[in-house]
């Protein structure tokens, strides 16, 4: 296996995708929106739902929601997952789906999530612990942590605030470009840089949405994928890394596990950085695509935040990233990384629209979770990539 | 069995501001656990740490009046580990990284509590 790096190259292809309920989504329940976003994503691929013989999903607000969405479809799995790395889960298992497609362990994956914060606003108590090393300093979970991290990659780099804007009004400009974005509202540095200061020095313009959102995605092997009714978009490297749990015991607060999970997509896959035509990386603040742009090669460590300056990264920059407006000006329901993978099937696929990027070939899809804690990096190519 | 954090917490009650260190390795440990990270050495004594560190990270909590803003930061002690805390006895947008800063253990509530002062 030594030559694959562990990964089945290309042997399983996404071929449905979905969101539903973007913005405001009221009046139902978060597995009602992973099920109406499942059916959607079948429909998509011209897949029938008793197909499905693998069910993974993170719930928002239950810890056996694999279980729970898997009994709402009426389905009986042979594979069901609700794992716990946060927003880089739906990263984990398009790797985890590719294996077991690969093995024969399963025919049909389905990823889905749903979540309404916004409109239904969770119980005050959620689903993880807090920290006893850090809970008596009163972090804001989690912006100070992001924010420490922050400060770090100032001090040694010499990125600045303006730097952290420009990322905000570049997800901003893609939004505007997206009929489904949530804020398509004009945004400038200047009203970043004078936005509310929540944790320093993250302003609330730095900080992504936290609105209601669902979306799916269906894989199967790449022989089957060839009589859906999409086009196939391909998998070709999907690595993960975990590093800590809290920002205390983070390694380096400057160098993410995307820079571990990162290289190993690529070498999976058989690309370069400069290879990618669309780059969704995980934009929890504004901090995180200075970080993945580094770690995930596109620019030299430390140099994320001149590489996002002068519009580099709005639409008509030298590099298309999240070209849905992001989890900044798009949609964060919770747990974000399902939405990076649609996007970039939609880019794959040429569906995009007014922000199409021309001639889509390959695109990285880049997931984290907890506190820069967990990073998974999915490679996505058209048929012409194989 | 050691109690890590029980144990750590009753130090800190006493006014002492203890970590693990291992026999083995000589590596400083915090926070307190059954073994140390990575080398998995199980022979995790308690030593007095220094109390020295400097400021690798900081953030101030913005609260809206009439709550007071905190800083909030990342030291890295004398001895190696990395722990989260706060320092006191400053202007919270005067905390730099980089400052020198001492353990301090102060009454919060009815705990004790590990904060940092300037050096």
């Amino acid at each position: 296996m030594s030559g694959s790096h562990g990964f089945p190259r290309g042997k399983a292809a996404i071929v449905g995708a979905a969101t539903y309920g973007i913005g405001k989504c009221p009046g139902v329940s978060a597995v009602d929106m992973a099920a109406r976003a499942s059916m959607l994503a079948l429909n998509d691929a011209g897949i029938s739902l008793s197909e499905v013989d693998a069910v993974y999903t993170s719930a928002p607000y239950e810890a056996l929601g694999g279980m729970e969405l898997a009994e709402y479809l009426g389905l009986s799995p042979k594979v069901v997952d609700c794992n716990r790395t946060g927003g880089s889960a739906f990263e984990v298992y398009v790797q985890q789906a590719a294996l077991a497609l690969e093995a024969g362990l399963i025919d049909c994956a389905l990823i889905a999530y749903g979540s309404n914060p916004a409109s239904n606003p969770p119980p005050g108590v959620g689903m993880t612990r807090q920290s006893p090393w850090e809970a008596p300093y009163k972090p804001m979970a989690p912006i100070s942590s992001y924010a420490l991290a922050t400060s770090r990659h100032m001090h040694l780099y010499g990125t600045t605030r303006e730097q952290l804007a420009e990322v905000a009004v570049a997800a901003r400009g893609w939004a505007q470009l997206n009929p489904e974005a949530a804020v398509r509202d004009p945004l400038t540095i200047d009203d970043v840089l004078k936005a509310r200061m929540v944790s320093d020095p993250l302003t609330v313009r730095d900080c992504c949405l936290f609105n209601d959102g669902a979306a799916a995605v269906v894989l199967v092997r790449a022989d089957r994928a060839r009589d859906c009714a999409k086009a196939p978009i391909h998998v070709l490297g999907a690595a993960h890394a975990v590093t800590h749990r809290e920002i205390s015991s983070m390694p380096d607060l400057t160098v993410t596990g995307a820079a571990l999970s990162g290289a190993q997509a690529y070498a999976q896959a058989g690309v370069a950085p400069a290879d990618i035509d669309v780059v969704m990386v995980y934009d929890a603040f504004t901090i995180t695509p200075i970080l993945f742009l580094e770690d995930l090669g596109f620019c030299p460590k430390g140099e994320g935040g001149r590489f996002v300056s002068h519009g580099a990264i709005a639409p008509g920059g030298r590099l298309a990233v999240n070209t849905n407006g992001g989890g900044l000006s798009c949609v964060h329901p919770g747990m974000y990384g399902l939405f990076l993978l649609v996007e970039s099937v939609r880019q794959l696929r040429g569906e995009a629209g007014e922000r199409q990027v021309k001639d889509a070939r390959l695109a990285i899809a880049h997931g984290n979770g907890g506190v820069l804690s967990s990073e998974a990096t999915v490679l996505l190519g058209t048929a012409a990539t194989l | 069995m050691v109690q890590p954090e029980a144990e750590w917490r009753a130090h800190l009650e006493e006014g002492r501001f203890m970590i693990q260190r291992s026999r083995s390795t000589g590596g400083h440990v915090f926070y307190p656990r059954v073994m140390e990270p990575r080398t998995g050495a199980e022979d995790l004594e308690w030593v007095e740490a220094s109390g020295k560190g400097v400021i690798h990270a900081v953030t101030v909590v913005r609260k809206k009046d009439p709550a007071e803003s905190y800083n909030v930061v990342l030291v890295d002690l004398a001895e190696g580990p990395r722990l989260m805390s706060r320092v006191d006895g400053i202007g919270v947008d005067e905390v730099k990284i980089e400052m020198s800063v001492q353990a301090s253990i102060v009454r919060e509530g009815d705990k004790s509590l590990l904060v940092f002062v300037p050096a």
